[in-house]
């Protein structure tokens, strides 16, 4: 598991709860999970008396600033933690520091691809333009592809077509 | 009605002017979801429309959470976008503007991403975290509408002959509300410090060297239309106004 910043003494309960998360996916690219996505920062179960419910504090970042899916995920979240017992839950959203496609875990990379997306290329600080990427083509791995525009079905992703297959493909960008 | 105008702390109306510049700027790049002139752009536009009404969201939110604490009054990033009238919209006049044709359209985008990469460049580093960490996470969406936008402008502005003179007509008709951008106001200079003549030094040459690759050289004017910045607004900002509150003042708290 790879995300950011990781909680290293976890107790039983908050392993719980990142395992209850590694379930939930992101509505529009089913295959990743949200802690592939990288967007959970922090998990912490407080119990401060034995007669109150466990607090369980869950710390995300959005990707983008207006990503539709945030209000969807919070909802997951939410349903699936008090599907599991959890009565006391507050999601807290911190957008410092920004969410970058660094925190992607490496499997997530590799479930993109079967899936279709090509998966961000290099580091976010590197800030190369898109132009000068070669990207390879996701369903037959031919670099002569060729982009058709920065923007895709959603801000996180730049559409490719591929000169080899012929096929589109989106690619997620490196952000 | 709600209104915004007795406040006087400066970090508030500083987040509302960014928060509505974001706002009626994705507003007006939202009027061509649909009509683009090939499918890739239209989505590219919206795309930028969508960034610009989430960066607004998160100005908001934060302006909202600032006045509960200081005046006990209870707004939301819903009531501040929705329920304030003209006067109370403190963004500079040019993303009021109507959109024109295409090469006007990335003009005015060309001129706003320019000066919003600027500014929360600045932003970023400031002492106050929350409004760093806003326009830190703006910056890099901003990065990508500077590049598409300087893209455009330098297809068109270096394209045909009849390309090349519409951007010229555009630059010439957009000009006088360029200079707003750097024309600090007091609430901006109490929040920006001495970085405002970085911002401006930055703006004008980001801004400077996109024109002069599309060939296009800024107009020499006398005069700038300015006053947005203090809620002094074109007749435009009234139509955008109506269209976009209509349903939470015919419905109020209307919600799906
Ligand atoms: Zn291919």
């Amino acid at each position: 598991m790879q995300h950011g910043k990781t909680e290293k003494c976890m107790n039983d309960l908050e392993k719980k709860i990142w395992q209850l998360l590694e379930k939930i996916t992101d509505p529009e690219i089913p295959v990743l999970s949200i802690i592939d996505l990288g967007i959970i920062r922090s998990v912490k179960v407080n119990h401060t008396s034995t007669d109150t419910p466990h607090e369980v504090l869950i710390w995300y970042t959005p990707t983008y600033s207006a990503c539709p899916a945030v209000d969807m995920i919070n909802t997951d979240i939410l349903v699936s933690l008090t599907v599991a017992g959890f009565t006391n839950i507050r999601l807290e959203q911190t957008l410092f520091p920004a969410w970058t496609t660094d925190w992607m875990s490496e499997s997530g990379k590799e479930k993109l691809k079967k899936y279709g997306i090509a998966a961000p290329i290099g580091k976010s600080c590197e800030n190369i333009a898109l132009a000068d990427l070669k990207i390879a083509c996701p369903q037959c791995g031919s670099i002569q592809t060729i982009l058709v525009s920065e923007f895709s079905s959603t801000a996180c992703k730049a559409l490719y077509k591929c000169n080899t297959c012929l096929e589109p493909f989106d690619y997620f960008k490196c952000h | 009605m709600m209104t915004t105008q007795e406040i006087e702390n400066p970090l508030i109306k500083f987040l509302l002017h960014l928060g509505d510049n974001a706002l009626i700027m994705g507003h007006r790049n939202s009027e061509w979801c649909g009509h683009g002139p090939i499918l890739e752009q239209d989505i590219a536009l919206t795309n930028i429309a969508l960034d610009q009404i989430g960066q607004a969201r998160n100005f908001y939110q934060y302006a909202a959470k600032l006045i509960l604490e200081s005046s006990g009054e209870q707004l939301t990033e819903d009531s501040l976008a929705y329920l304030r009238d003209s006067w109370d919209f403190k963004n500079c006049l040019l993303v009021e503007l109507p959109n024109g044709h295409w090469g006007r359209t990335v003009l005015k985008q060309l001129i706003v991403s320019a000066y919003q990469f600027c500014v929360y460049q600045e932003l970023e580093k400031n002492a106050d975290k929350q409004l760093a960490a806003i326009a830190s996470k703006s910056l890099k969406e901003i990065t990508y509408h500077f590049r598409w936008s300087s893209e455009w402008v330098i297809r068109l502005g270096d394209g045909t002959s009849e390309s090349t003179q519409k951007m010229k007509d555009a630059l010439d008709a957009i000009w006088p509300y360029t200079n707003e951008w750097t024309n600090f106001s007091d609430y901006e200079l109490n929040i920006l410090g001495d970085s405002h003549l970085t911002i401006r030094e930055n703006f004008e040459e980001k801004l400077g060297a996109v024109l002069s690759e599309a060939g296009l050289t800024a107009p020499t004017i006398a005069f700038s239309q300015d006053g947005g910045k203090k809620g002094n607004h074109t007749e435009h900002l009234g139509y955008i106004l109506a269209e976009m509150q209509f349903l939470q003042r015919a419905y109020p708290n209307a919600a799906w």
